[in-house]
């Protein structure tokens, strides 16, 4: 701060908002010039979380960077393991069997649904309404138990990986996955009773935080922010991947491009998600759940233990890694917080030679200053919750 | 020269046409347009895409290493044209010595973040860019960590050193 002159006749008043301040979901350090209760000027801080996972990354092999994509956004573990195995795979060429895709959207819609609950829970949280956050969280845990069903991790799942998944899925899991998504839409309705007509909430989201859709375009803004103003896109429909396009469903816009309107928008999102959920559950496509690909992805255990080649390959994927042709692609993912990609270079070794993540909470916050200046300090924090990032995801 | 692959692409026809010579080479790899840009034309081409050609977006901008050859870096940067469904990646070549070349952010404002960052990471300098500070290290970290030269272990801020 010592570097920004304040001139004496102004009567404003810095304030040092974080890195430790509940409603900045992290460590995210706000400068507030405030002339009263108005912000005249925002300046956000970041990089407290920097541990240089894109770094990290170019010293493992492409399968052990699976299990850094997860640390990245802790909220969309499996968005991220994905849109990093999807890169991959574009670089390899690897087909990937129908039901190794399937579960991967079901697998990340489930993401969304448990991003999209923390979201809510926080963000309510923040204005002042508590009860919310409960109801979210219970659902939360249903959520984060499926992921360790399938994982054995809650959050660091690691579960999508190069060439399909880790595990074939457990048993039961069907049964676990329908139990919830059965249920699901009437707890939407318990949350959309607690805030959608809630007066309270009206006056603190309504017509609060909103800048024009070509400001939020430029400022690199993307996903349900931009949704919230109206414009359709969804890179699950115009780019699709993973099987995206075999699945029915709508991309929920509003017009007004508040924080009221962010909300009803992600709302929307997560009965859609719901929609999805249950069609890859009810259509699953039985066969293979990973690549007929012998140099890339490990053998069965029995193979391993009968067959001399299998045997073989597995020694050198695990101490060697699998090669990756020279090449560099860039792979786009629509991840609960907007356009999340990942850009990967490979000099044809078995490690990346550059891993660019292109994370959606980084983008949204350029956007904050635009969002809060010139308005109230209170509604700062309803921005603030509106953006929904994550400083992980911002920082790496 | 371009491959004819590249070369009959409407956007490369209109990009010629408008910024003759600004294109140093193309390639077309799993299914993604990779226009090499002189750094020197870097902005004219930039404001020619977004204001004629509908890329109204800038994805990312960032860097890649390639030391210790020469020109050491490639500065990359993803277009995205909302309404046509397009992408578009641009590089640029800079030299290891001193690597420096025009800002973007008077085209697209979303750029500033993102070349603090490739400032921050490889010490490349953005002419023109408003707020050219670090974003992610401490003010007053040395050095510039994703560079190739650069130890993943053992830098000088190490533990056993406390």
């Amino acid at each position: 701060m010592e570097d920004r002159p304040v001139p004496a006749e102004t009567t404003h008043t810095v304030l040092n908002m974080g890195p430790q301040h509940p409603s900045t979901h992290g460590v995210l350090r706000l400068l507030l010039e405030l002339d009263g209760e108005i912000v005249r000027k925002a300046e956000p801080d970041i990089g407290f979380l920097h541990t240089g996972i894109e770094k990290q990354c170019e010293a493992l092999t492409y399968q052990q960077a699976v299990t850094l994509t997860d640390r990245v956004d802790y909220l969309a573990n499996l968005s991220n393991n994905l849109c990093y195995c999807l890169a991959v795979e574009k670089l390899l060429g690897l087909e990937i069997p129908p039901q190794a895709r399937w579960m991967r959207v079901l697998l990340a819609e489930l993401t969304r649904l448990n991003s999209h609950l923390v979201w809510l829970g926080t963000h309510a949280l923040d204005i002042g309404a508590m009860t919310v956050f409960l109801y979210c969280f219970r659902e939360r845990e249903d959520i984060l138990r499926i992921f360790e069903m399938f994982s054995g991790q809650r959050m660091m799942t690691s579960y999508i990986r190069v060439g399909g998944l880790a595990l074939e899925p457990p048993r039961g899991w069907q049964k676990a996955v329908d139990r919830f998504i059965r249920a699901f839409p009437s707890k939407v309705d318990e949350y959309e009773d607690l805030l959608t007509r809630n007066p309270i909430w009206l006056k603190r989201t309504q017509g609060v935080a909103y800048a024009s859709l070509e400001d939020m375009l430029a400022l690199g803004v993307t996903g349900p922010l931009l949704r919230a103003h109206g414009l359709q896109w969804d890179i699950r429909k115009d780019e699709p991947y993973s099987s995206y396009e075999e699945f029915d469903f709508a991309i929920p816009t509003r017009a007004e491009g508040d924080v009221y309107a962010r909300y009803l928008v992600r709302l929307e999102e997560m009965r859609q998600s719901a929609r999805i959920v249950t069609q890859a559950l009810e259509g699953m496509p039985s066969g293979p759940w990973r690549a007929d690909a012998p140099k890339v992805v490990l053998p069965d255990r029995e193979k391993m233990k009968t067959q001399m080649e299998a045997l073989i390959y597995h020694f050198k994927i695990v101490t060697e890694g699998f090669r990756v042709p020279p090449g560099e692609v860039y792979q786009a993912v629509e991840s609960p917080r907007g356009e999340l990609a990942y850009y990967i270079v490979s000099d044809g070794t078995a490690k990346p030679y550059r891993v660019f993540m292109r994370t959606p909470s980084f983008g949204n916050l350029q956007a904050l200053p635009s969002l809060v200046e010139g308005r109230l300090i209170a509604d700062a924090v309803a921005a603030m919750g509106s953006l929904d990032f994550v400083l992980g995801d911002v920082d790496r | 020269m371009l491959p004819p692959d590249v070369h009959t692409l409407p956007v490369v026809v209109a990009l010629e046409n408008a910024c003759p010579g600004a294109i140093l080479s193309g390639r077309v790899h799993r299914g993604e347009l990779t226009l090499e840009i002189d750094p020197a034309r870097i902005l004219e081409t930039c404001r020619y895409l977004c204001s004629e050609r509908g890329f109204s977006r800038i994805s990312s901008v960032t860097a890649v290493d390639w030391h210790p050859a020469e020109p050491r870096f490639e500065v990359v940067y993803h277009l995205h044209a909302i309404q046509q469904h397009e992408r578009l990646r641009l590089k640029c070549r800079i030299p290891g010595a001193e690597p420096s070349l025009d800002s973007v952010t008077a085209v697209w404002r979303g750029a500033d973040w993102y070349e603090r960052e490739a400032f921050d990471l490889f010490g490349i300098q953005f002419l023109g860019h408003p707020n050219l500070r670090r974003i992610l290290m401490p003010e007053e970290w040395e050095g510039h960590p994703l560079r190739k030269d650069y130890p993943v272990h053992g830098h000088k801020y190490s533990y056993k050193d406390e």
